[in-house]
């Protein structure tokens, strides 16, 4: 039984690591993602283009290929953790479904903005980022709650790459138990709380900066 | 350039039985989330205050947990209690009922869209509950449902690949064990990849060209977030 | 006084794809003049407004404020559009800010002004429009009058050297009218150049030092407001005005308190 509370704890401890990953990836896209739905927006036909072809690439391509690919590929030029190897892997991934989120959000800000911030005399980049970006970002709140909940969830596929997150962990504690259905259910309990949780955050923020138009 | 050649010749043959393995699970999965899924929408909507509860209850678990850990719970973790699958049998489960879920979502947002005057006209007519879902309500909700069903659809091909992690011999799985052979694990999956892009572009095709053929005036929804 | 015009605008020419828009506008706007330009919808005047700060761009032709030629090559847009001021059919209000941050923006991030004199100036320039107690409010928590209130009293904040009004009111229902052309001819009386698109026939006669009646892109006719309406010199001109009159007939009554 002692034997077994140290293991669940050993299991809990991998929760850090989980959101470890998720927070880093959610940013890392977060980050990139708004700056190529810019350029996807804004950006000359070149810029515009490959950011596209990226977007569609990546999303075409299960999280774990992506993953796996990502890492092979970051390994081979750096020498990281498994750890952040598979935080910035995920993060590439959520890039391009948040570039598309925010392409979204951005073509959604009614024209009349940018029209207005010009005839203030603001450059093109002035109005991007003091009145189209700040809107944007509102209204792309619930379909990137939705993103924020997936990356949670997919920051389980970096146990691929050996990162002891809360499923590598699970797979250890149930070798060492022999009581998978435990272990994983523990597990799966657990991811539920988290993406529970998050979920109500993610709702609270929505109602609290919903953009009235 | 050679070389490349020379690999792919030496791999397509496998990687496409892989293929074909991927998109037999794609299908099955999408069936038995389709079967799964449309009846828990309607009990979501419609039904008694316990099945209802089981319904959101199966709902929330299967959207609010990894995939991957089901995928292990079912394969791994219920033998323990006596219920074994085959790997085949557990992924096609599993990505049925994780499906499910998604699409009973999907299926109730539309079912709610349809909105409820149509219920009204329905029972003033004198039809039961029964009958107004079935001949009113639920051929509108479906044709509202199908952009975000088929987005649903065509991501699956993309979702089937975690169950190479229980040793499932789909393109995924294949991919790993052709790249350990030699160690060239990065070319497989690049030409995995390709393959992938190959197969998301022609369902994305095949979809818009279904999508077109069954378009109606007038019965539209927001695309679905995501 | 020089008797250059403040604004000058010659043989102007916009055609989008094959359809010609102006066909060679030319006008002077003096300093402190209100010009009010009518005619049916379609017919360029917004177009024309809008090749003014450059927000479109004309073909052929040339336009001058002041001692700068805003079409030359490599002329800075932002700058010269700090010295116009615009107010738009749609408001066009940022919706993620209040009243008083709208009116602040600009003032802070393109003329560089610290938080307090734009916080300062902005609350002078609310009261102006008769706005102050709504300071604190977002676009979405306000009337249309309030709001083209509020967008007017952006434009001031960058104090501008000529206000372009394209269909101010269009947008509006009647009851809220008024408010809005309340502001605008205290503007006028407060000696502001302005030019102004609108279909408002009370305004455009009260008002305004010149009307210029612009149809199927070119200038009809323009004078002073008696002129127009009394003695135009084409028949078109009259008939237009005779039609709108009869709309704002009403107008015309009350408005001869």
């Amino acid at each position: 039984m002692q034997d077994l509370a140290f293991l669940f704890s050993y299991l809990l401890q991998g929760l850090g690591v989980t959101i470890g990953v998720t927070i880093i990836a959610l940013s890392f896209g977060f980050v990139l993602g708004i700056g190529m739905a810019l350029l996807r927006v804004y950006g000359n036909k070149l810029a515009s283009t490959l950011a596209a072809i990226y977007s569609t690439v990546i999303r075409a391509l299960p999280v774990v290929l992506v993953i796996f690919i990502l890492y092979f590929g970051i390994s081979r030029i750096v020498d990281l953790s498994p750890f952040l190897s598979g935080a910035f892997a995920l993060g590439f991934a959520s890039t391009a479904y948040q570039s598309e989120i925010f392409r979204g959000a951005i073509l959604s800000v009614p024209q009349g903005q940018m029209i207005a911030a010009r005839a203030l005399g603001m450059s093109r980049w002035k109005s991007i980022r003091y009145i189209i970006l700040p809107q944007a970002i509102r209204i792309a709140i619930p379909a990137w709650s939705n993103e924020a909940a997936i990356v949670l969830k997919d920051s389980s596929l970096v146990y691929v790459i050996g990162v002891p997150e809360m499923l590598r962990r699970a797979e250890y504690v149930s070798a060492r138990t022999l009581e998978p259905f435990i272990a994983f259910g523990v597990a799966a309990l657990i991811y539920f709380i988290l993406t529970f949780t998050t979920n109500r955050g993610l709702d609270y923020l929505e109602r609290r900066y919903k953009l009235q138009m | 350039m050679e070389s490349l050649l020379t690999l792919l010749q030496e791999v397509l043959p496998d990687l496409l039985q892989g293929t074909l393995v991927t998109l037999q699970l794609t299908v099955v999965a999408l069936a038995i989330g389709l079967a799964v899924g449309l009846p828990a929408a309607l009990v979501r909507v419609y039904g008694g205050r316990v099945p209802r509860w089981l319904a959101v209850a199966y709902i929330e678990i299967f959207r609010g947990t990894p995939l991957v850990v089901q995928l292990f719970v079912v394969y791994y973790g219920l033998p323990d209690l006596g219920i074994t699958f085959s790997r085949m049998a557990a992924a096609f489960v599993t990505l049925g009922l994780n499906s499910g879920a998604y699409q009973a979502e999907y299926f109730r947002g539309a079912i709610q869209a349809v909105g409820s005057g149509q219920m009204t006209a329905a029972r003033a007519l004198g039809m039961t509950q029964w009958q107004a879902i079935r001949y009113i309500i639920l051929p509108q909700a479906i044709k509202l449902a199908l952009p975000a069903w088929s987005n649903e659809a065509i991501s699956m091909i993309k979702y089937t690949a975690v169950v190479f992690l229980i040793a499932v011999p789909d393109l995924m799985g294949k991919a790993k064990i052709l790249g350990g052979r030699n160690f060239n694990y990065m070319e497989l999956y690049i030409i995995a990849a390709v393959i992938y892009i190959l197969l998301v572009f022609i369902a994305t095709r095949l979809v818009r060209t279904i999508e077109r053929k069954l378009y109606t005036p007038g019965l539209e929804m927001e695309a679905e977030r995501h | 006084m020089s008797d250059q015009a403040l604004l000058r605008i010659e043989d102007l020419h916009k055609a989008y794809h094959t359809h010609e828009i102006l066909k060679g506008i030319s006008l002077d706007v003096q300093e402190k003049e209100v010009v009010v330009i009518i005619g049916p919808s379609g017919t360029g005047k917004s177009t024309m407004l809008r090749c003014i700060n450059l927000l479109t761009r004309p073909d052929q032709g040339h336009i001058w404020l002041e001692e700068i030629e805003i079409t030359a090559p490599h002329v800075n847009i932002d700058k010269i559009r700090q010295r116009i001021g615009m107010v738009f059919q749609d408001f066009n209000l940022f919706n993620h800010l209040t009243a008083l941050q709208n009116v602040t923006i600009g003032m802070a991030k393109v003329l560089k002004m610290s938080a307090k004199e734009a916080h300062e100036k902005g609350m002078w320039e609310l009261e102006r429009v008769g706005l102050v107690d709504r300071a604190d409010h977002y676009p979405a928590q306000l009337s249309g009058g309030q709001k083209q209130r509020v967008a007017i009293a952006r434009a001031l904040g960058m104090n501008p050297h000529v206000m372009l009004f394209d269909e101010p009111t269009s947008a509006l229902d009647p009851e809220l009218i008024g408010e809005v052309l309340t502001v605008m001819q205290k503007l006028a009386e407060e000696g502001m150049t302005m030019l102004v698109v609108s279909h408002e026939m009370g305004f455009a006669r009260e008002v305004s030092d010149r009307i210029v009646f612009m149809e199927n892109g070119v200038i009809v006719e323009q004078g002073p407001p008696k002129q127009l309406f009394y003695q135009p010199k084409f028949e078109r001109t009259r008939e237009f005005l005779w039609k709108i009159s009869e709309l704002y007939g009403k107008d015309e009554e009350e408005s001869s308190e």
